[in-house]
């Protein structure tokens, strides 16, 4: 049962990146986006990450992807008649040979290391969000800190750099 | 039981293209939204590691990788529309105004 979830989610949003790639128009490309989104969240379901579930489909889907879909729609692009870049051929052939180079690797590979100190039963037992709050107030706190830091920067930095220069001008010229 | 190579082949193959994205695509909106599948792909990874390796930390990074996506998103579309309003287009090609 999660075997045949697992390749639905898997394909799904396989072909929902590439459509995201390959599409023209753009808002069809964030609508794909969202598609890939989502479906990548079901992943994270199969991991027991419910709690970067919820995170993926409010903060990625609700709060990022509704962002750029009000730009695109802010902006009304055109479609090109030539969206693509004109070296794509060039790019392709070398891209498909390493990646099936890389893959090959990966699927031979067996992946085995240090266990942490939290298996599966016990974020099954107390929850998902659980597990993370308590390990993200103890031992990553300063990480949490810093990336709230970043936000801080970032919201700050996006609001200078979309302010129009002409009402600067004018509160410049009123001082 | 679903092996972890499994989980690193989406996540290869998403990542891939992503950066297709990145590299053929001439409009920069769908050059970010590639960066969003990157960092999606990324993140199957640190949360499949975190699965199969029994550690917490995997998935706490993935949720840092999020709020940075968020803030590369909001920085990314404001530079966006600053090039749109000077009557630039939104093609990737034609925003040379930093070239020296």
């Amino acid at each position: 049962m999660v075997g045949v979830f697992f390749t639905y989610f898997a394909l799904v949003s396989i072909a929902a990146g590439v459509l995201t790639v390959t599409l023209r128009h753009p808002v069809h490309c964030a609508l794909s986006l969202l598609v890939l989104l989502m479906h990548v969240s079901g992943l994270f379901i199969l991991l027991n990450a419910e709690f970067l579930w919820a995170v993926q489909v409010i903060v990625y889907v609700g709060a990022i992807l509704v962002l750029y879909l009000f730009v695109l729609m802010l902006m009304n692009l055109k479609t090109d008649e030539r969206y693509f870049h004109q070296s794509a051929l060039y790019v392709l052939g070398p891209a498909i040979l390493g990646a099936s180079y890389v893959l090959y690797n990966l699927l031979r590979s067996p992946f085995d290391g240090a266990k942490g100190d939290t298996p599966a039963a016990a974020v099954l037992q107390d929850g998902d969000t659980y597990a993370v709050g308590i390990k993200m107030f103890s031992d990553h706190l300063l990480q949490f800190e810093i990336v709230g830091i970043f936000l801080l920067g970032a919201v700050i930095g996006a609001i200078v750099l979309a302010k129009t220069p002409k009402q600067l001008d004018t509160e410049r010229e009123r001082s | 039981m679903i092996p972890l190579s499994a989980y690193t082949a989406v996540s290869a193959v998403l990542f891939i293209i992503g950066l297709m994205g990145v590299l053929v695509r001439r409009n920069f909106i769908i050059v970010l939204l590639s960066v969003e599948i990157m960092m999606n792909a990324a993140n199957i990874n640190l949360v499949a590691f975190s699965h199969y390796l029994e550690s917490m930390a995997g998935q706490l990074v993935a949720l840092f990788i999020i709020a940075i996506a968020a803030g590369e998103a909001a920085v990314g579309l404001a530079i966006i529309i600053v090039v749109f309003r000077g009557k630039i287009s939104t093609n990737v090609d034609e925003m040379n105004l930093l070239k020296w």
